[in-house]
């Protein structure tokens, strides 16, 4: 058996969900020959560490009853001076600076440790520092959570799909949009009056601005295309049109002749003629990409194997870790 | 294509095949056994897909002692349909229409509308046909500077892009 020691930066939904998983399987994963163990949390407020391990199911309950013990330590202090394998960096994104987790990244990657990451913001904006440091110091650096939730993505790329030229990728990658699209088209309700009733559910932020005007779809886009096609572009590059200005008559036109709307991002390399874009598109009712509710979707155009398609569910607590996880158990068993 | 066959066995196929050789995709064949043409002939009416040359494909079907009556050619090939959001109708549908009409080579061969008020915004299916994949392609980037210019919002089908 070998132990994994993890450190939790961020505790918010993605950070609780990692919390959650690991309490639930006591941290043994004996398939993978591997226990988990986490030996730091970090929120806002400070840094809980144990060497010896934490307990997740402990942890979790004092961050939500409010007495959690935490040292006056940062965060980054912690990361550059704590001893863990891996660093599990799940903070907000932050689509302009991505920071705070870009230093974080940084700091555990200077030091030789993994990162694994939830967090959009460092990997769209500097993939290629990121996995250049990563390579040069012989360690990992995963983002299976950043795109499509629950949805493997990269990691069907990396060895499922190995050997594939992957000629290009569209899907939904957002949940909130997606919800929206689909109330509107089966009730036949104003744009406006489904937004609320998602803010309600939970299902769109108060500021709902960076997921219905496509600004997260379009920071995923970026992220495959660096991450897949190593494109090297950034959010300025993607063409962007959100959902707010789709109509119920739109949806009840496009479903009359057999189509769905839904807001994809598209990437193609193709050379000159590169598609980098997100836009609402007609999508025939029986295609793959035609999902309910809050489902994300992608299709992975490759030259072997033909179209694949996944489909998951976008965002989510426990269904992010599980994201992470599977990355944590690839750095168990590969290295 | 409506072709004249002479009453001896073996015709039919000695006029589908130069069709196929020229890569042309046959999409129904209907012979008029019955209704022999005052010359003693037997008409055949042949549909197919076929983007070649057409002359050469008449001379070579002549070439083989087959007369050919009527031909005629259904130009567009290639369908899309695409949504647009916005003022349609201030910003002058009817010009829309006309500029992809106008190319020569795409036309518009559908339109359903809906305007739910008079300050609301409308929304229009829009079905264009198109000579081939890469004029469809060219018709799709058109409309897409229409739309920029009237401030409409286009909603291209997912598969508007590919190129193969």
């Amino acid at each position: 058996m070998k132990t994994l020691s993890v450190a939790i930066i961020g505790m918010g939904s993605v950070g609780q969900g990692v919390l959650k998983v690991l309490a639930g399987s006591k941290g043994q994963y004996p398939a993978q020959r591997t226990v988990i163990k986490v030996v730091a949390v970090a929120d806002s407020k400070g840094v809980a560490v144990d060497d010896k391990g934490l307990d997740p199911g402990r942890v979790l309950k004092e961050k939500l009853n409010g007495d959690l013990k935490r040292s006056g330590q940062s965060a980054l202090d912690y990361i550059r001076t704590g001893n863990y394998d891996v660093l599990v960096e799940v903070t907000p994104t932050d689509a302009k600076t991505g920071e705070p987790g870009l230093s974080y990244i940084t700091a555990a990657l200077s030091r030789g440790k993994s990162v694994v990451t939830s967090n959009k913001g460092p990997v769209a904006l500097q993939y290629k520092a990121l996995t250049g440091m990563a390579r040069e110091k012989g360690v990992h650096f995963l983002y299976e959570a950043t795109v499509g939730g629950a949805m493997p993505v990269f990691n069907l790329l990396r060895t499922p799909l190995a050997g594939n030229k992957v000629l290009g990728i569209k899907g939904i990658f957002n949940g909130t949009c997606n919800y929206i699209l689909t109330r509107m088209a089966s009730e036949g309700l104003p744009y406006d009056m489904v937004l609320s009733e998602a803010k309600e559910l939970g299902y769109a932020e108060a500021d709902p601005t960076y997921d219905v005007e496509g600004i997260d779809t379009a920071l995923k886009v970026v992220i495959l295309a660096n991450t897949a096609f190593g494109m090297n572009v950034s959010l300025k590059d993607v063409s962007v049109v959100g959902i707010s200005s789709i109509t119920p008559d739109a949806l009840k036109l496009a479903a009359d002749d057999g189509y769905v709307i839904k807001l994809i991002g598209e990437v193609r390399p193709n050379g000159a003629e590169r598609v980098l874009k997100v836009s609402p598109r007609l999508v025939p009712k029986m295609h793959p990409l035609s999902v309910q509710g809050t489902l994300n979707a992608a299709l992975i155009e490759t030259a072997l194997a033909g179209d694949i398609a996944v489909v998951g569910k976008g965002a989510g607590s426990v269904e992010t870790a599980s994201a992470i996880l599977s990355d944590l158990l690839y750095i168990a068993t590969t290295s | 294509m409506d072709l004249e066959l002479k009453d001896i066995p073996g015709q039919l196929v000695n006029a589908l095949v130069p069709i196929s050789d020229a890569g042309g995709n046959i999409v129904s064949v209907v012979h008029h056994h019955a209704k022999r043409t005052p010359r003693g002939t037997i008409p055949i009416q042949v549909t197919f897909d076929f983007e070649g040359d057409l002359e050469a494909l008449k001379f070579s079907l002549e070439s083989r002692d087959i007369k050919i009556g009527r031909v005629n050619e259904a130009k567009l090939l290639e369908h899309r349909t695409v949504l647009i959001v916005g003022h349609i109708i201030h910003s002058d549908i009817r010009d829309t229409i006309d500029q992809i009409d106008q190319t020569g080579y795409a036309e518009v061969v559908d339109l359903a509308m809906s305007m739910p008020g008079i300050n609301l915004k409308s929304s229009a299916r829009i079905g264009i046909s198109a000579e081939g994949k890469e004029e469809a392609r060219k018709a799709m980037s058109l409309m897409r500077q229409i739309a920029r210019k009237k401030d409409l919002l286009v909603i291209e089908p997912i598969n508007s892009e590919d190129t193969q």
